[in-house]
């Protein structure tokens, strides 16, 4: 009967959160990889494991205390100009040191710690969902406007400047749409599941369709899909959620030197 | 009939953590081609750059005509790894129209930037910026990656261009500044 455990109102919410994570996540993995940024949602979502592991040790809701650290992060990248592949991995690594720590130390820790990194997508609750209904929905509104002025600026990037027209909204918009996503993703699928979610599927769709909206719209796909395959994997084979996902999507990724073969051909 | 000056540039030193280029001065009117020139380091970018916004205006000052628009091509602008935007995707975030352009262009409409050469796509961006609404093109140094042939095809661009619109051109290459400049300003 463990086809019905699918279908248990018990794993409703956990499903709903999640299928509207993968679509919200992978979009916005294609703008972090159009802006070659794609590193930056990894450093982001392990600073924001610490900062919801810190939250267990003040006894502060850990959403706020994930945002601010989330945040902080998202600041200082923007703040410099410069920044690239090597700051975001000193953000994974500080991240990464800072959650293991902050566990280490804390009452009931090392539990928070372990459920922020790897996940804790079945205890996902109407809270976890609305925040991500509300990103999905907000992401598809913004869609078109934010993908014309992000790719505007990616390609003629004094475009905004020099025509007085003001680039803090889209940037502005950008920045709070990656830390969201990245917080929503970190309580709910974990760090390293959530930065899977951002980064295989346009890594995937990017290649195997021609034009934009349609390699977004293939990376949606690939997410879903990705996402439905790991979750009824999971429940049915009694499974961790996060590395199956992983596994998933790596297994997915495997038609990129494929369609390259083909291409060349 | 009096042409309408889109640009004015005073005095200006502009640069980063200091000046690298000026002190220069001149102005372009609608439908003028202007080039710069000048030996490596001179400023020619920077100039840009600082009409832009994108450097800083250390004194002097550039004032604009309250209707100019401006598209900047930079120089050796990078082509991305594995971005499925198309040709006429690229058009269409200027709001260029592609049958303004030639038939090397119309080739690479459909084609996504990830299989493109450096030189398709420095030619393509530069059609583009050419293309579209602005009056006021900032081009730097848009013959590098390029053949002969597209040389050629983007001397025509520049020779078939709407009598409203400006471009500022800066380029090693001094005979291609001779062929279509009416003024060459020589940073030092």
């Amino acid at each position: 009967m463990n086809d019905f455990i699918l279908f248990d109102p018990l794993f409703r919410v956990p499903l709903l959160t999640g299928l509207c994570l993968a679509a919200a996540l992978s979009l916005i993995g294609g703008f972090l990889k159009m802006r070659e940024e794609w590193l930056s949602a990894l450093g982001i979502s392990q600073i924001s494991a610490a900062g919801a592991v810190a939250g267990v040790a003040l006894g502060v809701p850990v959403i706020f205390t994930a945002v601010a650290a989330a945040a902080g992060a998202a600041l200082i990248k923007d703040l410099n100009p410069k920044s690239g592949n090597s700051h975001y991995a000193m953000m994974i690594i500080l991240g990464w040191a800072a959650s293991l720590l902050l566990a280490a130390n804390t009452y009931h820790g090392e539990v928070a710690g372990e459920t922020f990194l790897r996940g804790q997508l079945y205890f996902t609750h109407g809270g976890h969902l609305a925040g991500a209904l509300i990103l999905l929905v907000f992401l598809l509104a913004v869609l078109k406007w934010l993908s014309k002025r992000l790719l505007t600026e990616r390609f003629f990037p004094d475009y905004y400047s020099a025509n007085n027209i003001a680039a803090f909204p889209h940037r502005i918009i950008f920045a709070g749409l990656v830390v969201f996503s990245a917080v929503l993703g970190t309580v709910s699928i974990g760090a390293f599941p959530a930065f899977a979610m951002f980064f295989v599927p346009p890594w995937i769709g990017f290649v195997i369709v021609d034009g934009w909206k349609k390699s977004l719209a293939v990376s949606v796909l690939i997410a879903v899909a990705a996402y439905l395959v790991s979750f009824a994997a999971a429940v049915l084979g009694d499974q961790p959620f996060g590395p199956l996902l992983m596994i998933v999507l790596a297994l997915f990724a495997m038609v990129r030197p494929l369609v390259k073969l083909v291409r060349r051909k | 009939m009096k042409s309408v000056e889109l640009l004015k540039v005073e005095n200006l030193r502009a640069g980063y953590t200091g000046p690298v280029t000026g002190p220069v001065s001149f102005a372009i009117e609608e439908g003028h081609i202007i080039g710069l020139g000048g030996p490596n380091g001179s400023g020619k970018s920077t100039l840009l750059r600082a009409i832009t916004g994108a450097a800083r205006i250390f004194s002097g000052r550039i004032k604009k005509a309250p209707h100019t628009q401006i598209t900047h091509h930079w120089q050796r602008p990078e082509l991305p790894p594995e971005l499925a935007l198309l040709g006429r995707e690229l058009f269409s975030l200027l709001g260029a129209d592609p049958d303004k352009s030639s038939d090397r262009i119309h080739c690479l409409l459909d084609v996504p930037l990830s299989r493109m050469s450096g030189g398709q796509f420095q030619f393509l961006q530069t059609a583009a910026c050419l293309a579209g609404p602005a009056n006021l093109v900032l081009l730097d140094e848009p013959t590098n990656n390029l053949d002969g042939d597209a040389i050629d095809e983007l001397s025509v661009l520049l020779e078939n261009h709407d009598p409203h619109r400006s471009v500022i051109l800066v380029s090693h290459e001094k005979p291609f500044l001779e062929k279509h400049c009416e003024r060459i300003i020589e940073l030092s």
